[in-house]
C-alpha cells in the first residue's frame, strides 16, 4: 500500500515534512505495510498537505493533513480509505481537479518525480519516440501547427522560434530554459520541476533533436531551491538511463543538460538578459535584434522557452498538434496553467483550455477572497500585469482579449486583492520594483521608476496633485515607448490601470507625514 | 543554519578551479564561494579574476549587480520575508513591521548578535499561502505575525 505525501514547495511550507515524519513513525509502530512515496502536489494547494492513500476505488485524498491529525487518520483506518473529518474522496473526482483539463500537468502530483519508471508508466517520453522517428522540419511543423505559444508572458509562437534556429546554419546551437519564474502569483514552472522533472527534460530533448542543438541549459531563479535540486536529481538519473548524454534512447543523437542557478535578479527572467547571465555577466538586457535565435548564448542561435512551453512539446509530440490546438479559443490555443494566489480562499493550479473567464477562474475555482470581504482589484501577469476591477472580470482568459483591454495574461497568475487595498500604494509599489529590479541599461526604466515613485509620493502626499497627475501620465509614455524591454516597457501597466480604474485612491487627503517627510525613500532594503 | 566560516584563500582557489571548465563559470563560483563560506570575501575577487583572466572590476560588476551575493558573513539564520504583490494582498507588511520590531533591525539588516539576518525577496513561489517566508532556506506559509515568531523562536533554541 502506498502513501503519497507531496513534496512540492507549497506542501513543505505548510508541514509536509513533518506529516512524513509522524506517519513514517506511525507506519513503524503499528507495523503496517505501507510505503510513503512523496509526489509532486495536485494543485489543490489550500489542502496541502493533501495527503493520498492508493484504494480498489482509487486515490483517496486527506487534507489538509497536520501532524497532530495523523494519529486519529490510523485510528479511522485511514490507509484502507476509512472516514474521517479531513477526507476528501476519491482525488479524481474533486470538483476542482475534474473541471481542468490536465496536459501539462497530466502526471503532476500522480507520479514520484524522481522515478524514471513511473513517468515512463505515465505516458512519458512517448513524445521523444516519436520525435525521434520525424525529420526536424517536421517536429517543429508540429509545435507550429499545434499553436503553442510562449508561456513565459510574451505569448510568441514556439514553433515560429523554433523554426528560425533550425534554419540558422551554425557549429552548435542552444536550448535554454527560463526557469526564471519571478512573477507574484506565478509557482506553474515550479511545480513542474518539482513534480514532474522529466517532462521538462524530455520537452528539452525534442526541441534539441528538431533545432539540431546538442546543449541545454536550464536557468532557475535561486528563490526556488527544492526545484534545483529535483531538476539535479532527474538531470542525473536521465543521464545514467541514457536519455541524456551522447547517444540519446540509442538513436545516435546526442543531446546534454545543466541546470544553473539565478542569483537574484528579477531581470534575468527577460531571455537576453538570462543569456548574460549564464555567460557569467551582468543580467543586463541586450538590444535586439540580434534575435537570440540567430544570435544567442555564446554568439550561437539558442532557442529560449518558458518552463511550461517546453513541458508541453511531449504531449503535443504523443498526442499529435491537432490533439493540442482543439483546445482553446482565438489566437490562444492549448491550455493556460493559470494561478489563483494571494488573497483567495481556494488557491491553486488549474489547468484549463484557453477562454476561461476571470470570473470563473476566480469564482468557480478560487472561491473569492481568503478575507471573505468584497473583492476589489485583480492583477494578471505578474508585477507588469494590469489592475483590474471588478467591471473588468468577464475578459477571458486569452491573449488578444487581455491585450484589448490593456491587460496581460503573462504567465497566467492572477492575484486577487479584497477592498482593503489601497490601489496608489500598489502603483507606487509597481514604480519602486521597477526601480529595485531595472538592469540599468536604459535610461526610462533607470530613471524614470525612480521619478515615478517619487511623482507618486507627490500625489499621495496632495502636492499638486494635477499637474503631478499629467507629470506621470507623461514619465508613463516614456517608459512605455522608450524602454529596452518589457520590465520599463509594462511598468506602466499596472500603475496607469490603478488611476484608471480607481481614480478614487488618489484622491484620498493626504496621511500626516512620517518622520517629517511626506515622502518615504525607495527600499534600500536589498 | 547558514554556514559562516573563515575565509581561506587555498580551499577558495580549490572550489573555483573545480568549476573552470564550466562553459560561462562565473556565477556557478561565486555561489560555490558563498555556500562555502556563507559570503563572498573581497579577497576572492582577485583569483576568479586570475582564472578567468577578465579585470577584477568585471567580477565585481557582477557580484554588485545580483541581489544573492554579499560581501559580509551573514547571521547564523537568514529569514526572508516576501513582499510581492500576493504577499501584500494578505497583509505581508503586518508581518514585516512586527519582526523588524521584535529583532530590532530592518529588512536588509543583521542583529547584533549575530543571529539573524533579515531580507526580503520579491517571490518564493508560494503565493496561493501568502505571506510567506523562508528560514535558513526552508519554506514557510500563511506567515502571520503569530507564525513569525514561532519561527524565530525556533531557530534560537537550534543554534
Amino acid at each position: 500500500m502506498k502513501i503519497y505525501i507531496p513534496c512540492d514547495a507549497a506542501a513543505l511550507a505548510m508541514g509536509a515534512d513533518t506529516v512524513a515524519r509522524a506517519m513514517e513513525s506511525q507506519i513503524k509502530s503499528l507495523r503496517i505495510d505501507a510505503q510513503i512515496v512523496r509526489n509532486g502536489s495536485r494543485g489543490l494547494l489550500w489542502l496541502e498537505p493533501l495527503v493520498e492513500v492508493e484504494t480498489p476505488e482509487g486515490r483517496i485524498a486527506y487534507g489538509p493533513v497536520s501532524a497532530e491529525s495523523v494519529a486519529s487518520l490510523f485510528d479511522a483506518g485511514f490507509t484502507r480509505g476509512g472516514a474521517h473529518p479531513l477526507r476528501l474522496g476519491v482525488t479524481e473526482e474533486i470538483p476542482y481537479l475534474k473541471k481542468q483539463e490536465r496536459l501539462t500537468f497530466a502526471r503532476c502530483g500522480i507520479t514520484d518525480p524522481l522515478s524514471l519508471a513511473d513517468y515512463m508508466a505515465h505516458d512519458g517520453y512517448r513524445g521523444l519516440e516519436k520525435a525521434l522517428e520525424m525529420e526536424p522540419a517536421a517536429i517543429v511543423g508540429e509545435v507550429l501547427n499545434s499553436g503553442l505559444r510562449g508561456r513565459g508572458g510574451a505569448g510568441f509562437p514556439t514553433g515560429v522560434k523554433w523554426r528560425t534556429v533550425l534554419n540558422t546554419a551554425a557549429d552548435r546551437k542552444y536550448i535554454v530554459c527560463n526557469a526564471d519564474e519571478g512573477d507574484s502569483g506565478t509557482y506553474a514552472d515550479r511545480m513542474i520541476m518539482e513534480g514532474d522533472p522529466f517532462v521538462l527534460i524530455e520537452g528539452m530533448t525534442i526541441a534539441g533533436i528538431a533545432v539540431g542543438a546538442t546543449r541545454g541549459f536550464i536557468y532557475i531563479r535561486s528563490e526556488y531551491p527544492h526545484a534545483f535540486r529535483t531538476m539535479q536529481r532527474a538531470l542525473a538519473i536521465a543521464r545514467s538511463k541514457g536519455y541524456l548524454g551522447p547517444n540519446i534512447a540509442g538513436s545516435g543523437k546526442a543531446f546534454d543538460l545543466e541546470a544553473r542557478l539565478g542569483a537574484g535578479a528579477y531581470i534575468c527572467g527577460e531571455e537576453t538578459s538570462l543569456l548574460e547571465s549564464l555567460e557569467g555577466k551582468r543580467g543586463q538586457i541586450r538590444p535586439k535584434p540580434p534575435l537570440p535565435a540567430m544570435e544567442g548564448l555564446f554568439g550561437k542561435p539558442t532557442v529560449v522557452n518558458n518552463v511550461i512551453s517546453l513541458a508541453t512539446v511531449p504531449i503535443i509530440l504523443d498526442k499529435g498538434a491537432q490533439f493540442y490546438r482543439d483546445f482553446g479559443m482565438g489566437r490562444s490555443r492549448g491550455t493556460l496553467t493559470i494561478q489563483l494566489a494571494g488573497n483567495i480562499k481556494y488557491g491553486g493550479l488549474v489547468e484549463k483550455a484557453f477562454g476561461l473567464t476571470l470570473r470563473e477562474a476566480i469564482y468557480e475555482f478560487g472561491g473569492g477572497t481568503a478575507t471573505g470581504r468584497p473583492l476589489r482589484a485583480v492583477q494578471v501577469g505578474g508585477p507588469l500585469g494590469a489592475y483590474f476591477p471588478d467591471s473588468l472580470l468577464d475578459t477571458p482568459l486569452d491573449y488578444e482579449a487581455f491585450a484589448a483591454k490593456r491587460g496581460l495574461v503573462g504567465h497566467g497568475g492572477i492575484v486577487v486583492f479584497d477592498d482593503s487595498v489601497d490601489m496608489a500604494k500598489q502603483a507606487r509599489y509597481a514604480m519602486e520594483f521597477c526601480a529595485i529590479e531595472s538592469c540599468g541599461k536604459c535610461t526610462p526604466c533607470r530613471i524614470g521608476s525612480i521619478r515615478g515613485v517619487e511623482v507618486i509620493d507627490r500625489i499621495i502626499a496632495n502636492q499638486e496633485r494635477t499637474q503631478n497627475l499629467q507629470v506621470l501620465d507623461d514619465l508613463c509614455e516614456v517608459l512605455l515607448d522608450g524602454s529596452l524591454c518589457a520590465l520599463g516597457g509594462l511598468t506602466p501597466y499596472p500603475v496607469l490601470s490603478a488611476i484608471q480604474y480607481f481614480p478614487e485612491d488618489f484622491r484620498k487627503p493626504a496621511p500626516p507625514p512620517q518622520n517629517g517627510h511626506a515622502s518615504q525613500e525607495i527600499s534600500k532594503w536589498r | 543554519m547558514s554556514q559562516v566560516e573563515c575565509f581561506d584563500a587555498d580551499r577558495a582557489l580549490s572550489r573555483i578551479r573545480e568549476l573552470k571548465h564550466l562553459d560561462g563559470p562565473l556565477l556557478p563560483m561565486l555561489h560555490a564561494l558563498q555556500d562555502e563560506f556563507g559570503y563572498i570575501d573581497e579577497a576572492a575577487v582577485p583569483l576568479i579574476a586570475d582564472m578567468l583572466n577578465i579585470s577584477k572590476a568585471e567580477v565585481q560588476g557582477v557580484i554588485s549587480f545580483y541581489h544573492d551575493f554579499r560581501h559580509q558573513p551573514p547571521g547564523r539564520h537568514v529569514l526572508r520575508l516576501c513582499r510581492a504583490e500576493a504577499c501584500q494582498s494578505m497583509g505581508c507588511g503586518k508581518t514585516i513591521s512586527h519582526v523588524e520590531q521584535r529583532l530590532g533591525v530592518k529588512l536588509g539588516e543583521t542583529t547584533p548578535d549575530g543571529t539573524f539576518t533579515l531580507r526580503d525577496v520579491f517571490c518564493l513561489g508560494l503565493c496561493a499561502h501568502s505571506p510567506a517566508a523562508m528560514l535558513d532556506g526552508e519554506p514557510h506559509g500563511r506567515v502571520t505575525p503569530q507564525v513569525a515568531d514561532a519561527l524565530i523562536d525556533s531557530a534560537r533554541r537550534r543554534q
